[in-house]
């Protein structure tokens, strides 16, 4: 075995190894309500191996549930960046724009979902919408700053040949603004993205509507603990991946 | 008048231990279709004296004139070709140029402007690589795709600030070369800061030495009697080059920073 194949797949295999040997022995010593690993997958393999099996609102496969959650995320997620690219933009490139809003975004950008998601319900009605538009207003502060910074960190060379060239304001913005940030943009995009995933399940769970995070709350109301690891295990997948997705496109965007 | 023509320009910054004067009233006048250079120490002032004509920043005090008009800010008319090359690494090489064509011929039609970024191109032998990013490109091209935006811009006067001092001296050599050629189909007014002496005499008509700042100013203007078209063999050799060089060797010694 070469020195790569050891860091690269027998070490992470290793850390698996102890996470499920710790969670076995917890199941059968402090925490006697938590399902062993093997109980677990004994109970959850329908909804792994059929993955969009419908029985009923709540009990559907996980691929289906996940489906759903991806949805609403991909709504709540384009909203944010739809409202926090053109403010990012603003506050970089303004100064009256940033001394007014400044404030505002650091005092908005700390709150909890679980604070928004009940004023969504009370605006909207309806829990679609609210959870659409918790998600879009707990996602879209690293969009803001990132690309305020981006703007704001432009190189003053770059800024000085559209100087030169005496561009209009908007060459300025679309040739040199623009293509200039776009790396911070996408690294703000990508944390975004990570914190419109981590909101989901806390809407859902409030909402109670069918996705991955409506499913683990019904579960522990029904007791069914293992389906609560079920879930959170595909958070995680989940999580992961998009995260991953998002990476292999801001290097993209770098290199250009 | 000269065509453009720099009187008592002052400029100081403000520094953690103060104001420090970086140039202390430099007077420069260069006539139409003339090659200047500015040689002088890195620190001294050169790229400040630049930004201040190219209007990119304001002086203290003193005054720049270019063809009767005073320059009060950034403009085409004189073109530049950065220290560092600020290429935009997300334009191609042709659109990095096509960027400074249509900014400058608003009015003509899409395919003369097309034409004109592509005979710029061409006249820096860069037509292979018009479609490549200047991170795909070596030093050297990319200080000739400089160039060829800094003449997209039709300026009164370029402004080339130490163009080639990042390169190695074989690219340099081959990059000065084209310039030598270039200039001598295109007559542009040129105002070339550098650090090389050599490199100031091979392309300037006059080369204005600068002392060390603080607070430098320019020295007496000294003629390259070379004539042209010149080529880079034996130049060196020339009683004229010598006599150039010693000049300029000797106003540079004769004001070295005292350490
Ligand atoms: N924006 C600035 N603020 C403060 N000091 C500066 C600034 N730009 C240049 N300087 C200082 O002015 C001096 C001359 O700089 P510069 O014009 O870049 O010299 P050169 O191009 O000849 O190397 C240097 O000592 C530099 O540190
Ligand atoms: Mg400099």
């Amino acid at each position: 075995m070469t020195h790569a194949t050891v860091k690269k797949i027998v070490l992470p295999l290793l850390g698996v190894i102890a996470v499920l040997s710790l969670w076995t022995v917890l199941s059968q010593t402090v925490a006697t309500d938590l399902p062993s690993p093997a109980r677990t997958w004994r109970e959850s393999r329908r909804y792994v191996l059929e993955p969009f099996f419908k029985d009923g609102e709540m009990n559907q496969g996980i691929g289906r549930l996940a489906f759903y959650s991806l949805v609403r995320v991909g709504k709540g997620f384009a909203l944010a960046l739809l409202l926090g690219t053109p403010v990012g933009f603003l506050l970089g490139l303004s100064r009256a724009f940033h001394q007014s809003f400044d404030p505002i975004v650091q005092f908005l950008r700390p709150i909890s979902p679980l604070a928004w998601l009940p004023l969504g319900l009370v605006i909207f009605q309806k829990s679609e919408p609210a959870a659409i538009f918790t998600i879009a207003l707990c996602a879209m502060w690293p969009t803001v700053i990132n690309t305020a910074v981006g703007v704001r960190s432009i190189s003053q060379d770059y800024l000085n040949v559209g100087r030169v060239l005496r561009l209009s304001r908007w060459k300025m913005l679309t040739k040199i603004v623009v293509p200039a940030s776009l790396p911070y943009v996408f690294t703000g995009y990508r944390l975004s993205l990570g914190l419109a995933w981590l909101v989901i399940v806390a809407a859902e769970m409030l909402t109670g509507t069918p996705g991955v995070g409506g499913f683990l709350w019904q579960e522990y109301n029904s007791l069914v603990y293992s389906h609560i690891i079920l879930s959170v295990v595909t958070i995680g997948v989940i999580g992961f991946l998009l995260d991953r997705l998002m990476g292999v496109v801001e290097r993209r965007v770098r290199v250009a | 008048m000269a065509y453009l023509e720099v009187l008592g320009l002052r400029k100081a910054y403000a520094t953690a231990r103060g104001r420090t004067e970086v140039l202390g009233g430099v007077d420069l006048a260069v006539d139409e279709g003339e090659f200047v250079a500015v040689v002088g120490y890195s620190g001294s002032g050169k790229t400040t004296l630049v930004s201040l004509v190219a209007g990119l920043i304001a002086p203290d005090a003193g005054e720049i004139v270019l063809d009767g008009a005073p320059v009060t800010g950034p403009g085409p008319e004189r073109g530049i070709v950065f220290q560092q090359y600020s290429l935009l690494p997300w334009l191609s090489v042709h659109d990095n140029v096509a960027l400074a064509v249509d900014a400058v011929n608003p009015g003509r039609p899409a395919r003369e402007r097309r034409r004109l970024t592509e005979e710029l191109i061409a006249l820096v032998n860069l037509t292979p690589a018009a479609g490549k990013r200047p991170a795909q490109l070596s030093g050297g091209m990319r200080q000739r795709v400089a160039v060829a935006r800094g003449l997209a811009m039709q300026p009164k006067v370029l402004l080339m600030d130490e163009p080639f001092s990042a390169l190695d001296a074989l690219t340099r050599a081959s990059c000065q070369d084209h310039l030598l050629r270039i200039w001598g189909e295109r007559r542009t007014t040129v105002i070339l800061i550098t650090n090389d002496v050599d490199e100031a005499i091979l392309l300037a008509d006059r080369i204005y030495p600068m002392t060390p700042g603080p607070g430098a100013v320019l020295g007496p203007a000294i003629e390259v009697g070379l004539p042209r078209p010149r080529a880079r063999r034996h130049l060196s050799l020339e009683p004229a080059y010598q006599k150039a060089r010693q000049a300029i060797v000797d106003f540079l010694r004769a004001n070295r920073r005292v350490a």
